[in-house]
């Protein structure tokens, strides 16, 4: 049962993140609870590839063992990449938002109604 | 020569060309305002004409394959792989050929457009060099064979569409607007990861096709089914999650909105893929079908009686675009559930699923038509509220009879397109469930008296004293505005045409599963 | 900031740069790549912003030179994948792996202490997008710096 423990954790990361997404009304904490999404995300892809007692795939020198599957931490890569562009473009629309609105609690941004 | 080349290299060049368009944007911009018209206008004019090379190909030689960084393009599994496509492979069959087409002509309409309606603007090179990545990544969703690259596009497209609804600021409303759209969609994105994490944990695969080859339908697919259908339908504008597509459509740029009804309908593409080629068979088809036609109802209601007291006349056409979405679902998902049972699917499946294909382009064109013209209204007059609007019938004719062929064609009114797909999905529904077929009526009569009344308010009644030296849209506006208006007509005046050439390989492409697996995997 | 800060971010902006530029150039073989390296020089920029403040800093780096970098950085990804056209093979195609030259060593078999010179045209594509991620992630620190710069009267009315 043991190598089910990152999945567990998962899953508690992701019940984290969304409760930050829909609980919190400050903005820059729902964009924080987009970020642990994203990082729940990242741990999934990452633990699908592990395998026990293997090592980096970087063959620089590599002892002759098991690796761990490069596919998943590519993956990985280009989604933390990606999760950077998103953090970037939501803080500044908070950095516009606090700018004309003056406030970044979500209750008092909604000036779209109907 | 030339042309040979684009023909071997076109799904490659289908990303690239925008790409390299908009990352030179910032430089061209530089130089003068007339360069970068031109650059911008020449980039989407190659890349539509590209597209349509692409779906020419499809339609005469079958599925098109790319590898891309192959020694081969069309080499799928090299030598010493085993077996697996290994690398980011673009396949485009006669689906993703039609909504390359969409792409493109919608595109390519609203760059003419835009090029007149944003010159009043400053900072137009950040403008195009978001709308070209829209493009990229519309064409990249529909396009790749791979379902990580799908992801990447999917991120591609909501960030630059995200951009571009809030390009302007307009007091900090646009940029709400943007936050709502943007939270949504990167939390869709996230679970299309997981998804994608999934698959890849149990069939140890990227590529589409292999995933659909060795799927199962064990509880993790149906964990990964639930996650993808609920991002998928909200990023579409399905009702339970359409919330957003109110503020966005209505916040964003007039040509660039006509655009992301393109963006959510690759996202609608998304869904069908997903729902088609990965599980076809092997999921319960009826009650996969069920929740696909209870998806589609809801919004078509649900859209239809929000639009209805919306003063603001882009939210009206939004609850509208919300409403129409629903008719795609509707249709496809009685295809869906009657998937497999070949003698119905022969009686009236394929005609329903046809009918909701056709609904996406025919949407397309009259939805972005409408979206034009609110915007053409809202550059001469500059406001977007109803009640204060009145009389422009006079001082803008062109843009009046594009508002009537598009408002006809939304409330599926003979001889325009949304007459000829709606009147199959009737029909075809009809023999399926009566009853789903009377709402789809009564929601088009709904619609029908919507846009009535707003045609009403814009145009009728006398001339208003503050309106009158309005003038009628610019030209590049007129054009933008015409293209898709001929199309409009064209597809209703000749609705057989599009729907042998186009639709009916588009419908055989997504329900033969294998057919797609084998294009890829080669053999049977 | 202090003095003392000032000068222990000019002693470490060279080796922030050196250690970034270390990762860019050995992305093919270890991990890390261009994304990780130019993110490595953007933190540099953010630690002499720090350092010496944003209005001092504004008057080194223009935004033009930034942007000038990412448009630089994504032009170069993307035509050294265009490149392949010429030579008739396909996008993205690896033409200069196995050839000899510039990163053209073919590379040995199994585990081996990690020739620099190899993997066509991925290093090149690593410079690329470290070239346009130190801009562009820099331009971001800018641009947001700039939006909750307090007195900055020329933005007041906003863009």
């Amino acid at each position: 049962m043991l190598w089910n423990l990152p999945y567990l954790a998962v899953v508690i990361i992701t019940v984290i993140g969304l409760a930050a997404i829909l609980l919190k009304k400050n903005l820059i904490k729902m964009m924080l609870g987009i970020n642990i999404l994203q990082s729940s995300a990242n741990l999934f892809l990452i633990s699908l590839g592990y395998r026990e007692g293997g090592i980096a795939p970087i063959y620089t020198l590599a002892p002759s063992t098991h690796m761990v599957l490069p596919t998943p931490q590519a993956l990985c890569l280009t989604s933390i990449v990606i999760g950077l562009a998103t953090s970037a473009l939501m803080l500044s629309f908070a950095v516009i938002i606090h700018k004309k609105y003056g406030t970044v609690d979500l209750d008092q941004i909604r000036r779209l109604q109907g | 020569m030339i042309l040979e080349f684009v023909w071997t290299h076109a799904p490659a060049l289908l990303v690239a060309i925008p790409l390299l368009g908009a990352f030179l944007c910032p430089v061209i911009g530089k130089i003068s305002r007339t360069t970068r018209t031109a650059w911008v206008a020449g980039i989407m004019l190659v890349s539509a004409i590209v597209a349509f090379i692409l779906a020419s190909r499809v339609l005469t030689e079958g599925t098109v394959l790319y590898s891309f960084g192959a020694f081969d393009p069309t080499l799928t599994i090299p030598m010493d792989s085993g077996g697996i496509p290994i690398r980011i492979i673009f396949t485009v069959d006669a689906m993703s050929a039609f909504m390359d087409i969409i792409c493109a002509t919608v595109g390519f309409s609203a760059i003419a457009y835009s090029l007149s309606a944003e010159s009043r603007n400053s900072g137009l090179e950040g403008y195009y060099t978001l709308f070209l990545l829209m493009v990229c990544g519309v064409f990249g969703m529909v396009s790749t064979g791979d379902f990580f690259n799908f992801f990447v596009f999917l991120e591609i497209l909501s960030m630059a569409s995200a951009g571009i609804i809030a390009y302007r600021v307009d007091g900090g409303v646009a940029v709400e607007a943007a936050i709502k759209y943007f939270v949504l969609s990167s939390v869709g994105a996230i679970f299309v990861l997981f998804a994608i994490g999934i698959y890849y944990g149990q069939y140890d695969a990227l590529n589409m096709a292999v995933i659909a080859s060795r799927i199962q339908w064990s509880t993790l697919d149906m964990i990964a089914l639930v996650m993808l259908v609920a991002a998928l339908a909200m990023k579409c504008g399905a009702v339970p999650m359409h919330f957003w597509t109110p503020d966005a459509y209505s916040m964003a740029p007039s040509s660039a909105t006509a655009f992301l009804v393109v963006a959510s309908q690759a996202s609608l593409y998304g869904l069908f893929r997903v729902l088609f080629t990965f599980y076809n068979v092997t999921l319960n088809a009826a009650t996969m079908g069920w929740i696909i036609i209870i998806l589609g109802v809801l919004s078509m209601v649900v859209g239809v009686t929000m639009a209805i007291p919306q003063k603001d006349v882009k939210r009206l056409m939004a609850y509208h675009a919300v409403s129409q979405t629903g008719y795609m679902l509707l249709g496809v998902g009685v295809g869906l559930a009657v998937l497999g049972n070949q003698p119905l699917m022969e009686s009236f499946g394929y005609m329903a699923m046809s009918g909701g294909v056709f609904h996406i382009l025919n949407h397309a064109l009259y939805k972005g038509l409408l979206f034009l013209t609110a915007g053409a209204i809202f550059y001469r007059i500059g406001t977007r509220n109803l009640n204060k609007m009145g009389g422009l019938g006079h001082n803008m004719k062109w843009t009046m009879i594009f508002f009537i062929i598009g408002a006809l064609a939304i409330a599926g009114i003979p001889p325009l397109n949304g007459f000829a797909s709606k009147l199959m999905i009737y029909e075809s529904v009809f023999i399926f469930n009566p009853v789903l077929a009377i709402i789809a009526m009564v929601v088009s009569i709904l619609t029908l008296a919507s846009f009535v009344k707003v045609f009403h308010s814009i145009f009728m009644g006398p001339q208003l004293p503050e309106y009158a030296g309005v003038k009628e849209a610019p030209p590049s506006m007129l054009l933008g505005m015409g293209i898709l208006a001929s199309l409009a007509v064209i597809f209703g005046l000749f609705p057989d045409l599009v729907v042998t050439t186009l639709v009916n390989p588009a419908v055989h492409a997504l329900t033969d599963q294998g057919a797609y697996i084998a294009s890829v995997l080669g053999g049977a | 900031m202090s003095k003392l800060v000032r000068f222990a971010a000019d002693i470490l902006y060279p080796v922030v740069l050196i250690f970034g530029l270390y990762i860019v150039a050995h992305g093919h073989i270890t991990p890390g790549g261009g994304f990780q390296g130019g993110a490595v020089i953007a933190t540099g920029v953010a630690l002499v912003i720090v350092a010496y403040g944003y209005r001092e800093v504004t008057q080194w780096i223009g935004k033009g030179g930034l942007m000038a970098r990412e448009v630089v950085g994504l032009l170069g990804f993307i035509g050294t994948a265009l490149v392949a056209f010429i030579f008739g093979m396909p996008f993205f195609y690896n033409y200069l792996a196995g050839q000899g030259g510039l990163f053209g060593v073919p590379v040995t078999y199994g585990p081996n202490p990690g020739e620099l010179n190899t993997g066509g045209t991925v290093p090149l594509m690593n410079f690329a997008v470290g070239i346009e991620v130190w801009g562009g992630l820099a331009l971001v620190i800018l641009y947001l710096l700039s939006g909750l710069v307090p007195h900055d009267d020329h933005e007041k009315e906003g863009s």
